[in-house]
């Protein structure tokens, strides 16, 4: 195995355009140490990130929003308090992947990247419409975050693409996100469904949503039809009930060990309808 | 295979050695800086045995290169007894919060991380952040307790030096 550390994006891209083996990237190494450990993953090449400079920066953009470096820990961004007010949706949901130890290392874009449809800090990110900053071997691309899932353990990167940095947007005024999940335990689990809900009020009248599922499609979900049901309304019971059918409406999950079929479907419905209550009161503040 | 020139600072003492590109900072700790005090459980980053800090943040040495460690300040258990035992140490044996011992020196190295950054912890807020170190003899109560007391102890002196 050849152990790269190229010092910008563009090199990272070169070396991954021009591999021939199996190719990993490493941040945190939280999944692909575990994959190598496993055998599941043998690589070639072993590109390390984290000698690029800024990747483990968190600055604000010149719109007001935040540009997050693919390096940043869990533990980090759980300790920026500006960040935190701004989306703590986001934060709560990173937060949950693994352990204290494992929030150490563990990073958002490591996240997204291994593809899993329960990972814990990615509906939060698509509700939040947070873009990611592709480079590759032609140049930097954006793409949104619900882009760059295509399965499980797949991404939509090309052969050499890399994520360069996440970019959230402006939270602006009375916007509130939230992201929960459910365990049958309380910690150290992975999600069974998760669902995560960024909205905007004028007054109490809700008039932006996004809303994600997790652990319930091949994919985290964006799911307009959850957004639909609330935009407009001030989450009175009735439109809470109304989310509830359109979050199970739009699960399809699969049964494993972790949950039936049944059983996600009507968790879904219960997690959206949780996590907008807290969205909305979060963004009356 | 060509091997990589690390160089680190382990508990303060700067060491170098040639590490495997695949070579955990778990296996360079163990098998070439001899220092076997940090355990390997799962491998995987479940367990929390391995646990170290590198430049000050908890992390599980089996779910990190050693190349990664180059450049790094890292900090095992062989560490945390200066001239005596750590207060954490101390207490640990005066609650027996052990009985194997395999997974202690992960979690005594994760309980100082948790007091140097909160040094008033709740019994849940000790809880969560040693989610992460599995222990299969004491059912946890005794490791919380020890915890405790020696965040209580370590919070007097505090007062009394200053």
């Amino acid at each position: 195995m050849r152990y790269h550390t190229p010092t910008s994006f563009a090199d990272a891209a070169a070396i991954a355009a021009s591999a021939t083996g199996t190719l990993r990237f490493l941040a945190g190494g939280t999944d692909v140490l575990v994959q190598m450990r496993a055998g599941m993953v043998q690589p070639d090449d072993l590109i390390d990130l984290k000698h690029i400079p800024g990747v483990d920066k968190i600055e604000r953009t010149a719109e007001g929003g935040w540009r997050i470096g693919i390096a940043v820990p869990g533990i980090v961004l759980g300790g920026h308090a500006d960040l935190v007010r701004d989306w703590p949706g986001v934060v709560e949901g990173m937060n949950l992947v693994g352990s204290t130890q494992v929030q150490g290392r563990a990073t958002l874009a490591g996240n997204l990247c291994n593809g899993s449809p329960a990972a814990d800090s990615v509906p939060g990110l698509i509700a939040a419409g947070a873009t990611v900053t592709v480079t590759g071997p032609n140049g930097s691309r954006e793409m949104a975050v619900e882009q760059v899932p295509a399965g499980p353990g797949k991404t939509n990167l090309a052969k050499g693409e890399v994520i360069s940095s996440i970019t959230l947007p402006p939270r602006g005024k009375n916007g509130g996100d939230c992201y929960l999940r459910f365990i049958p335990r309380t910690e150290m689990d992975i999600a069974v469904v998760g669902c995560a809900v960024s909205l905007r009020l004028e007054g109490d009248k809700v008039v932006e949503a996004r809303v994600a599922l997790g652990a319930v499609a091949p994919t985290v979900l964006l799911s307009e039809a959850c957004a639909k049901a609330i935009i407009g309304t001030t989450l009175d019971d009735a439109d809470l009930a109304a989310l509830a059918k359109a979050a199970e409406g739009e699960a399809k999950p699969i049964s494993d060990k972790r949950g039936t079929k049944e059983f996600r479907i009507e968790v879904a419905g219960v997690l959206a309808r949780r996590a907008a209550k807290i969205a909305y009161d979060r963004a009356r503040g | 295979m060509s091997k990589i020139h690390v160089t680190t600072t382990v508990n303060g003492d700067p060491v170098e050695f040639l590490a495997d590109p695949r070579e955990t900072l778990l296996d360079a700790l163990r098998n070439q800086l001899d220092l076997t005090g940090t355990k390997e459980g799962c491998g995987t980053g479940d367990c929390g045995a391995c646990s170290v800090t590198v430049d000050g943040t908890l992390v599980c040495s089996c779910l990190m290169l050693a190349a990664e460690a180059n450049g790094k300040r890292v900090e095992t258990i062989e560490g945390m007894a200066k001239e005596e035992l750590h207060p954490l140490q101390r207490k640990f044996i005066e609650h027996a919060a052990l009985q194997c011992g395999f997974c202690t020196p992960g979690i005594l190295v994760a309980a100082k991380a948790l007091l140097e950054r909160n040094p008033d912890p709740t019994d849940t807020e000790v809880r969560y952040w040693l989610a992460g170190n599995l222990c299969r003899c004491t059912g946890y109560d005794k490791i919380v307790r020890a915890v405790q007391d020696a965040a209580a102890e370590m919070r007097q002196d505090h007062r009394g030096a200053a």
